[in-house]
């Protein structure tokens, strides 16, 4: 898989969260996406973008364009050096919340899109990558 | 040779003050600050100088924090109003504080023969100054984000909107993004409106709202909830199909009645309570 493109965005407040969602609408835009999957992978960047902002207590958005050699995708990488998630799999379960949200967003995000990993040390971060492809 | 316990920088802003003043003003005008009256530089350097020579002779120290800066400060303050008020960029502003270095430093030149010396007193009035004109900018940043937010705070109120469509029926067409301090008065504003008209039908449009997520939903919910508590009923309109799609993919379950369009949403809101809009009957020829 090549990255074509690398940009960063910061994630920290309530209006970084706007933000990161405009880009991906003008990146998944750019890229040719149906409107149903422009929709769906703004929406789970802005549940990925909460978390890091509410829980990571802030961090960084990479935009990257890949290329599989075939077709082109869009990939967000969320980082932060927050507290971390001890336990992944009950986090990703649905109605689990630790705050006073649904519960629904890291398993919302999952499905609504179609390369999903999350990587997290207590203490350390936590990583999550979206991907989507055309 | 400045005696023990006076500074050369005390030294010269006390026994050279005018002199000072003067080639400082010189400078200002020379470099170009532009619009401004030669008096009213000449006043507010003046009035620096003052101030910037009592707080050094309070012994104040030279990181420019603490309450004998304080004065200094406000006469920052005040330069920073007037020139941010005639258009002044922040550079511009700082090049206030900045432009005292030139004489300020050919004095001391001459005032301190010794070399080693004359370093440190240069460094430590550079830093002392530095801080000073920061500041400026300081301040015009703060007056930025004070304008700022109250744009954000017009917006708030301008963007929401109650319109009463019919007898008992409101509407509340939402525009933009939906985040938690613009729900509250979007809220507060239904909620208020709802028992003005005596509403039982609320009709909430989310058009114009570009993208639904959790927060989005848990906002709706309780805002349909405490409509709900007030004894009117909401119907959402305006959900157009990828929305649709991406509410069902979160698995987010809103339980309530939904309609493509606003004008959908009026149909049923008139057959609830009764009321009926036809055409009136066939036009007289």
């Amino acid at each position: 898989m090549r990255v074509e493109k690398d940009e960063l965005v910061p994630c920290r407040t309530a209006d970084d969260i706007v933000r990161v969602r405009k880009e991906v609408r003008a990146r998944t835009v750019a890229l040719g996406f149906t409107l149903v999957d422009q929709t769906k992978l703004v929406t789970a960047a802005s549940e990925i973008a909460r978390n890091t902002v509410e829980h990571g207590g802030g961090g960084i958005v990479r935009l990257q364009v890949v290329n599989d050699g075939v077709r082109n995708g869009l990939r967000l990488v969320f980082e932060d050096r927050g507290p971390g998630i001890r336990d992944i799999a009950l986090a990703m379960s649905d109605r689990y919340s630790t705050g006073t949200g649904l519960g629904l967003g890291l398993s919302g995000a999952k499905r609504l899109s179609q390369d999903f990993s999350i990587d997290s040390k207590p203490g350390e971060g936590t990583t999550v990558v979206l991907g989507r492809w055309k | 040779m400045a005696d023990a316990g006076r500074s050369p920088l005390l030294e010269i802003v006390e026994g050279n003050r005018s002199q000072l003043l003067e080639s400082w003003v010189a400078h200002q005008l020379g470099s170009g600050s532009g619009q401004m009256r030669e008096s009213e530089i000449r006043e507010q350097s003046s009035r620096f100088l003052e101030e910037f020579r009592s707080a050094l002779r309070s012994g104040a120290g030279g990181d420019a924090e603490g309450p004998s800066w304080q004065r200094v400060k406000e006469v920052l303050a005040e330069v920073s109003r007037t020139r941010t008020a005639e258009g002044f960029t922040p550079s511009q502003t700082a090049m206030f504080v900045f432009s005292i270095k030139e004489p300020l430093f050919r004095m001391l030149r001459a005032a301190v023969p010794d070399g080693a010396q004359l370093a440190e007193e240069i460094w430590k009035t550079t830093v002392l100054l530095d801080r000073l004109g920061l500041y400026t900018t300081e301040l015009y940043q703060k007056t930025r984000e004070e304008v700022i937010r109250r744009q954000q705070l017009e917006l708030l109120e301008l963007s929401t909107p109650v319109v009463e469509l019919w007898d008992g029926i409101l509407a509340l067409p939402i525009i933009g993004t939906l985040d938690s301090e613009r729900t509250q008065t979007v809220m507060e504003n239904l909620l208020q409106r709802i028992v003005d008209a005596g509403a039982e039908i609320a009709i909430i449009d989310i058009t114009g709202v570009p993208t639904v997520d959790t927060l989005v939903a848990q906002h709706l919910i309780k805002t349909i909830s405490a409509a709900r508590l007030m004894g009117a009923d909401c119907i959402i309109s305006g959900i157009r199909p990828q929305i649709a799609q991406t509410i069902v993919h979160l698995g987010l379950q809103l339980d309530v009645v939904s309609k493509a369009t606003m004008a959908d949403a009026f149909a049923l809101a008139l057959k609830r309570t009764g009321q009926r809009i036809g055409r009136s009957g066939p036009a007289q020829a």
